[in-house]
């Protein structure tokens, strides 16, 4: 292993000049054997990443291990990324010399051997498998599907995931013989800094953090701005309750993005980058620092790359953690060591930003998007997508539906396709209520306007927004209220406490929210017509602070809120005039009755209530103060003869 | 460049590059502000002065966005209006109902825009805790509940002070202003120069109130209530009391400190002058001596306290007392001696326009003593709270002498109010030290002005004089470094940590203008130029002083002790 990744690195410069190919025979079947065409040994994969880790896969990869040396099997165990299909992990593929590569599902440690003891004979185990991967070069499996015939791929495009779950993110050469960093290579050396602003301005990219502003137009700005210093900055800082697009990314394909944000700082002029990471994505940072180590070995980022003159340096800035840090003027007050603290735009920060000088920010999916731009043409990004929205888009797809994880689509499908189609509907085939499109600064979408294309114009059209790619299924069984509330007391928590309607406005609305989701503590009729009054200020409210406030984070903060408040509006009225949760979610607003008849006063219930809201003696029906109960459940959940009953 | 621009359908004229709150202002157009500050970056935090812009989508902040060509601006319409009274509601919604027991009643910038946005009912409620209150530091107390977070004071510690002790902590609806660390403010490196005090447009930072103590020994038996007013006070008092800057109520304020219930009023300049003297000669000798060191002011308690505190070679401070110090022993030697009474039976009251004076009496070297030096400090504010309280008419008082012995001084002594009198004033007598003759012209127009650093050159006989003027502590450390590199050498530098002196120091009145500053520099050189006594070794008192008074002194009290500090590294939380 070790001397192909001498001649590789030996004969690095040839291999990238001439765009991936290789004259050398030598070479060429050294590559061929990275990109897994050949193989002497069986290949097993593994999807580590922080999907995968919370299903168990560590436990997996132990067990693979184990399996491997007890049985004394050739076989080389390779850790990938996450295939982005969060609901089946832990993935693992194994590819036996000839064959295609077979991915098997929900692999805990104690499936290990009877999988590896069925494909090593030859056989699948049939309630394992996902899916078996096409190549040409290798013979199929038969009565397996391919992964494309499967619902949650079959709508998909995966030009951004492609590597994603299926190369080494720690191992440049893989990434180097699947194509990787020509683009790079091919910039600096053939095309001068504004061809390249040129390209992307051409493919129309849009910024996809959620405003969706040009990324060419954006590196032109900088571009031409006269300054002594330029920078770009990546913002990883990916932190929605719901968002996990990114982090799919970085660990599965870290070098795909060093090569975007490499492209970005030779076109914009920048000799200095930085990516703001969340330092709790622990995983992430240290695939990316290796990434850029590796690269900088191979003479890809530092001092005069390629003997072009380009000087490049990527520095990993871990982020403390503030949902406000994702904001742009934020994360760079924080990059330049001071309070993330947004302020006021103009000027932009692609005129003045890090350190008073130029920089453009972009998002950690905008950057990965560059690379196949140069290397395809914008011709070829232009080719999906709509009219005003070009190429694919990353959303996350969570909550109550059959299949979760992370998606990527071609731009203009409609929002019914990625949850019943690629997501296959709901959960427990529950019935659907809404999509939150965006988390806690997005929108929640009712059924019927779900027939609306992925587009950013439409969207915006009908009052949606992209956002950060977070998409939420909540079906029946969840409270509309309940999940406004919790976001308005994330945003409000969240709040820098800079601007005033952000600080005070949605610790007000929160508080209203909160009030509307409770019994009344006194019942006194003041208090329900303060409860009243609240709840008639909610929009106008709403209104000032979309209006008003400093950065994105407030502007949007009212968003589920105006959204849920027109498309579930009687589900509001349901819980302040009925005082009901119909769904009992809203604990507070739950009442409980003891049915005498079921009751045989085991006393259980009166022992547990926190409130001491249970009176009775033992072997006799007990009894409910309703003013005491503050609807925690604990005697529904505690009474083994279905006695307490909700009212 | 100007161009028309067209606010509420009138065309006004607007400069290129200019914010559209100032072209508001020059037209005369009202946009209420909370966090503005003229000549500070703006941070666009209070939202208060959005103004309607046709074809934007959102409303936009006057004063952070720069006026274009094409705007049709709407300041006062329904829209805007609303959403101003809004977001003064939301203010409120956290804000204690407590205007009738706050010391900022009448005079609080969120009170005066709650009445002109007709709010006339408490909407929302923020249901948090009261924060705690910070009354730890000795010249300055914060409450964080009446706080409404606009970061002037932020700025003004950083951008003016440049000292940097505040910031914003945590997030949401618990943020809050406090020094690092979230330590109290006496841990911190504040250097209680005031001037957040003087900015905060509510209660929640103001000076330490030292008017009970004073009330306490009113008329008290056995007690004398004596105070001290420095050269700053009888200048802006009146401004208190609606006189326009500019104009010395000396004689009103003696008559209106008496019907309080002192017994005695002494002038501070006095001990100005022997301030003056001490520190000429040890120049003069330096000079004399060719000594290259330079020997750096105390007389500003906020810059020793800075100087404290970080990496400055105290050795270099000079080790006489601040004239507020000087006078408070003679008071409690001499006078005590003249009246007969013991020093503890003696009130002694300090009337400064500084917050800092009230750190520098509490000090260990002015406190630990059998008595206080100074047992209380009162602000320009705080006297005309208790002048107000006393039930005093202020314009309509009678003027009145100081009191014996301590009234009659130089008019340099004076000077010491304003950035570089220090300088002048001392610079005078160490001419006078070296060349044994009296100058005519007694002007140095070169140590006036508002600039950051002063500098002047002058010759004595075969002496150089060279001296500069620090004004405002944030520049201390260009001349620091110019010294450091040897560019440059000073005999002397004086340094006032609040730009412009002492009468912009964060005991004075609260509304001080870049005007007012200027008027009350007018009156102070003005009245120097009618004096004539002008130099404080020709002070009567002085010679005096070192003739007769100083023997007799020295049966109670030392020479060092009357005259001489020290200094000690003090550690803080940076």
């Amino acid at each position: 292993m070790s001397s192909i990744e001498n001649d590789i690195k030996i004969n690095i410069k040839n291999i990238l000049k001439n765009s991936g190919e290789c004259s050398n025979k030598e070479i060429a079947d050294k590559l061929s054997y990275l990109k897994r065409e050949s193989i002497p040994n069986a290949v097993i994969t593994i999807g580590i990443g922080s999907s995968s880790i919370i299903a168990g896969a560590v436990d997996t990869l132990n067990a693979i291990k184990n399996y491997i040396s007890t049985k004394n099997i050739k076989a080389d165990v390779i850790e990938t990324g996450n295939l982005g299909f969060c609901s089946e992990e832990p993935v693992i593929g194994v590819q036996l010399p000839g064959k295609n590569l077979v991915l098997f599902k929900r692999v805990d440690a104690k499936s290990v051997e009877f999988i590896f003891d069925a494909i090593f004979s030859n056989d699948i185990i049939s309630n394992k498998v996902l899916c078996q991967v096409h190549n040409s070069l290798h013979h199929p499996w038969e009565d397996i599907p391919y992964m494309e015939d499967l619902p949650f791929f079959a709508l998909q495009r995966r030009n951004l995931l492609r590597n994603c779950g299926f190369i080494n993110p720690e191992s440049i050469y893989e990434y180097i013989a699947r194509g990787g960093y020509k683009s790079f290579v091919k910039s600096i050396i053939n095309y001068p800094c504004t061809k390249v602003c040129e390209i992307i301005e051409e493919s129309e990219l849009r910024g996809r953090g959620g405003s969706g502003f040009l990324t060419g137009l954006k590196w032109k700005i900088a571009l031409t701005s006269e300054a002594n210093n330029k920078f770009v900055i990546c913002n990883a800082d990916e932190s929605d309750p719901g968002a996990f697009t990114n982090i799919i990314l970085l660990e599965g394909d870290p070098h795909r993005l060093i090569e975007g944000i490499a492209i970005a700082s030779y076109a914009t002029g920048a000799d200095k980058a930085y990516i703001y990471i969340r330092s709790r994505h622990n995983l992430a940072y240290q695939r990316l620092n290796k990434a850029i180590q590796d690269a900088k070995e191979l003479g890809l980022l530092g001092y005069d790359i390629f003997n072009s003159g380009v000087n490049i340096n990527i520095i990993i800035k871990q982020s403390p953690g503030a949902y406000v840090c994702g904001e742009e003027t934020a994360l760079i007050a924080s990059l330049e060591g001071k309070r993330g603290m947004p302020v006021t735009r103009p000027p932009y920060p692609a005129v003045k930003g890090f350190n008073g000088m130029p920089t453009v920010i972009n998002n950690v999916e905008t950057l990965a998007n560059i690379p196949d731009i140069i290397d395809k043409g914008p011709a070829w990004f232009k080719n999906s997508g709509t009219f005003s929205s070009k190429g694919t888009k990353l959303f996350s797809l969570g909550g109550k539906v059959k299949n979760c994880g992370v998606v990527e689509v071609p731009m203009g499908i409609s929002l019914k396709d990625i949850v019943f189609k690629i997501g296959e509907g709901v959960k427990d085939d529950n019935k659907f209520k809404a999509l939150l499109i965006g988390g806690p600064s997005g929108y929640f979408v009712p059924e019927h306007k779900l027939n609306i294309e992925i587009d950013y114009e439409k969207l915006r059209d009908e009052g949606f927004s992209i956002g950060t790619g977070g998409l939420v299924v909540i079906d029946e069984s969840g409270c509309i209220v309940e999940i406004t509330k919790f976001f308005m007391e994330f945003t409000a928590r969240e709040s820098c406490g800079k601007c005033i309607p952000c600080r005070e406005g949605t610790k007000i609305m929160s508080d209203i929210l909160h009030s509307v989701t409770r019994k009344p503590v006194n019942g006194s009729g003041h208090e329900t017509l303060e409860r009243f009054k609240g709840v008639m200020q909610l929009e106008g409210l709403a209104d000032v602070i979309k209006n008003t406030a400093l950065c994105g984070l407030g502007k949007n903060a009212a968003n589920p809120l105006v959204s849920s408040m027109k498309w579930f509006k009687e589900e509001y009225e349901e819980h302040i005039f009925d005082r009901k949760c119909y769904v009992n979610v809203c604990k507070q607003l739950r009442c409980f009755k003891i049915d005498a008849e079921n009751c045989n006063g085991c006393n259980i219930c009166f022992q547990k209530c926190p409130e001491k809201a249970i009176i009775g003696t033992v072997l006799q029906p007990h009894f409910i103060i309703s003013n005491k109960c503050t609807g925690c459940g604990i005697c529904y959940d505690n009474c083994k003869f279905s006695a307490i009953v909700v009212v | 460049m100007i161009y028309d621009i067209e606010v509420n359908n009138r065309k006004i004229k607007a400069y290129r590059g200019e914010t559209i709150l100032s072209a508001l202002q020059r037209n005369g157009i009202i946009v209420p502000t909370l966090c503005f500050m003229k000549d500070l970056s703006p941070t666009g935090a209070c939202r208060m002065c959005v103004v309607e812009v046709e074809g934007e989508k959102n409303l936009v902040t006057a004063c952070s966005h720069t006026v274009e060509e094409w705007m049709k601006i709407y300041t006062h319409s329904l829209k805007v209006i609303n959403t101003r009274k809004l977001i003064i509601e939301m203010l409120l919604a956290s804000h204690p109902d407590e205007c009738l027991y706050c010391i900022r009643n009448t005079n609080c910038e969120l009170q005066k825009y709650t009445a002109e946005l007709n709010v006339s009912e408490r909407r929302f409620n923020n249901f948090s805790e009261r924060k705690k209150n910070d009354v730890s530091g000795a010249g300055i107390s914060y409450e964080p509940s009446k706080c409404i977070l606009c970061g002037r004071c932020v700025r003004v510690c950083d951008e003016i002070q440049g000292v940097n002790t505040i910031d914003f902590i945590k997030r949401g609806i618990s943020t809050i202003i406090n020094p690092s660390f979230s330590k109290s403010i006496s841990n911190s490196n504040c250097i209680y120069c005031g001037q957040c005090v003087r900015v905060c447009p509510t209660a929640a930072l103001t000076g330490k109130n030292h008017i009970p103590y004073v009330l306490k020994n009113v008329h008290k038996q056995n007690t004398k209530l004596v105070a001290q007013c420095s050269p700053a006070v009888a200048i802006s008092i009146a401004e208190e009391f609606g006189v326009k800057a500019g104009k010395d109520f000396s004689g009103q304020m003696v008559t209106a400190l008496k019907k309080c219930g002192f017994d005695a009023v002494f002038d501070t300049s006095v001990s100005i002058d022997l301030h003056i003297y001490e520190t000429a000669k040890i120049i003069a000798e330096k000079i004399k001596n060719n000594d290259k060191t330079t020997l750096f002011s105390s007389s500003c308690p906020a810059w020793v306290k800075y100087a404290e505190q970080s990496d400055f070679d105290l050795s270099r401070l000079s080790i006489i007392k601040s004239p507020q110090q000087i006078m408070a022993t003679l008071i409690k030697t001499l006078y005590a001696q003249n009246v007969n009474i013991k020093p503890e039976n003696i009130f002694s009251v300090s009337i400064s326009p500084c917050l800092a004076k009230k750190y520098e009496a509490q000090r260990e070297e002015h406190s630990q003593n059998i008595y206080n030096e100074v047992d209380a400090v009162l602000s320009v504010r705080e006297l005309a709270r208790l002048i107000k309280l006393s039930g005093i008419d202020f314009l309509k008082c009678e003027p009145a002498p100081f009191d014996e012995p301590f009234n009659i001084r130089s008019s340099a002594s004076n000077l010491y109010a304003v950035s570089g009198g220090e300088a002048e004033s001392i610079l005078r007598t160490v001419i006078f030290m070296l060349t044994g003759k009296e100058t005519k012209d007694n002007t140095y127009t070169k140590l006036r002005g508002f600039k950051d650093i002063k500098e002047i050159s002058v010759k004595a006989g075969i002496y150089d004089i060279n001296f500069a003027v620090v004004n405002g502590i944030k520049n201390i450390h260009k001349l620091l470094d110019e010294i450091k590199t040897c560019k440059r050498h000073y005999d002397f530098v004086e340094i006032m940590s609040c730009s412009g002196g002492c009468i912009n120091g964060g005991g004075q009145p609260l509304k001080t203008s870049v005007e007012d500053l200027k008027l009350r520099t007018k009156i102070i050189y003005e009245n120097d130029k009618k004096d004539v006594i002008n130099k404080a070794h020709k002070s009567p008192f002085v010679n005096d002083f070192y003739n007769d008074t100083l023997n007799r002194l020295q049966l109670v009290t030392s020479f060092d002790e009357l005259f001489k500090t020290s200094y000690k590294y003090k550690k803080v939380l940076n």
